[in-house]
């Protein structure tokens, strides 16, 4: 399945938003940290990825991810 | 900050409910307006039966055949919950358990794994696939059936009370890790009831019980279905014992 990175990132911002932070915090360089996002928040986002783009994301992968920008990158990569 | 939430549309997933708390579980959460999926192992005529009565009272339900110790179990379970009954699994009892009882020196290697794939590692996996749905509708509803032999030990029942007390930690550690996503996790420990389980047994539990008799799988079910209900919301972490006092 071939998906854009415009698609994946707008799916991951709105995702994010759902969890508290405001749609303009949501940057590429944005920590999670500074958003507040917190370990269970991203195990949600590799749900809503596996269900939309069929990217079974492990805790190992998530542990590694700290920008909104590494999240859709690694999501882009292995929807590839 | 996490708010409350009423309860969206979902079902209800009881494991091993074709007889014994498990179908007394079934019957009171359909009262309760809860969709059931009557989950069974061995017996589909007393899972059909079930799912009759229900019918009869006016609630929904459908018998699913599974092993909650297969590691398949839990998506087979969810998605044929998912398809019959077309809600998500928002409520689910992990109630599906085995005895096989021995005094340690005498107790095999199987018949710990057994009881410890069943009555523990059953409930884990279905509690892992239940959270997904539970997550996405912020709201959640898992009740584990512990055992009071989780809290106080009886002679011959290593591997059960280890299961069962581990269902106990399972239960608290989900407490802590999605409540804030309005999902509870909590335990019931009965203890001596009357279903086909004790029935084969001769128990000295039950001269110690105070209230000198056997307690019935209704009410049990009783506190299975305060717990699974809105009113409980605030309740989380909790093991309510319904024992006859037998833990106190």
């Amino acid at each position: 399945m071939s998906v854009t990175t415009e698609q994946v990132e707008t799916r991951v911002v709105e995702t994010l938003a759902s969890f508290g932070p405001d749609v303009s915090q949501i940057t590429r360089d944005a920590t999670f940290e500074e958003l507040d996002i917190d370990s269970l928040d991203l195990v949600e986002l590799a749900q809503v990825v596996e269900d939309d783009y069929g990217v079974i994301l492990k805790g190992e992968d998530m542990k590694e991810l700290k920008t909104v920008g590494q999240a859709i990158d690694l999501i882009v990569e292995r929807a590839e | 900050m996490a708010e409350r939430v009423a309860r969206p549309d979902g079902c209800a997933l009881v494991t091993g409910a074709s007889r014994g708390i498990g179908a007394a579980v079934a019957r009171s959460l359909a009262r309760d307006g809860w969709p059931v999926v009557v989950n069974y192992r061995s017996d589909g005529e007393k899972a059909a039966a079930v799912v009759a009565e229900i019918e009869e009272a006016g609630g929904r339900a459908v018998a699913v055949r599974a092993d909650v110790a297969e590691p398949d179990a839990a998506d087979e379970l969810f998605a044929a919950a998912e398809s019959h009954l077309g809600v998500p699994v928002l409520a689910l009892v992990n109630n599906a358990g085995i005895a096989a009882d021995n005094l340690i020196s005498m107790l095999g290697d199987d018949e710990w794994q057994r009881v410890i794939d069943t009555n523990l590692t059953g409930a884990f996996r279905l509690t892992r696939r239940a959270l997904k749905p539970m997550m996405r509708a912020r709201f959640g509803r898992i009740v584990n059936i512990s055992s009071v032999v989780g809290l106080r030990a009886n002679p011959g029942q290593a591997n059960y009370a280890a299961a069962k007390a581990g269902v106990i930690a399972l239960t608290r550690t989900v407490t802590v890790e999605v409540a804030r996503r309005g999902i509870t996790s909590n335990a019931v420990a009965p203890g001596w009831i009357d279903t086909d389980m004790t029935a084969e047994v001769e128990s000295e539990l039950l001269s110690n019980v105070p209230a000198r008799r056997a307690g019935t799988p209704e009410e049990v079910a009783a506190c299975v279905s305060f717990l699974a209900s809105d009113a409980a919301g605030y309740v989380n972490g909790a093991v309510l014992s319904v024992d006859g006092g037998l833990a106190a």
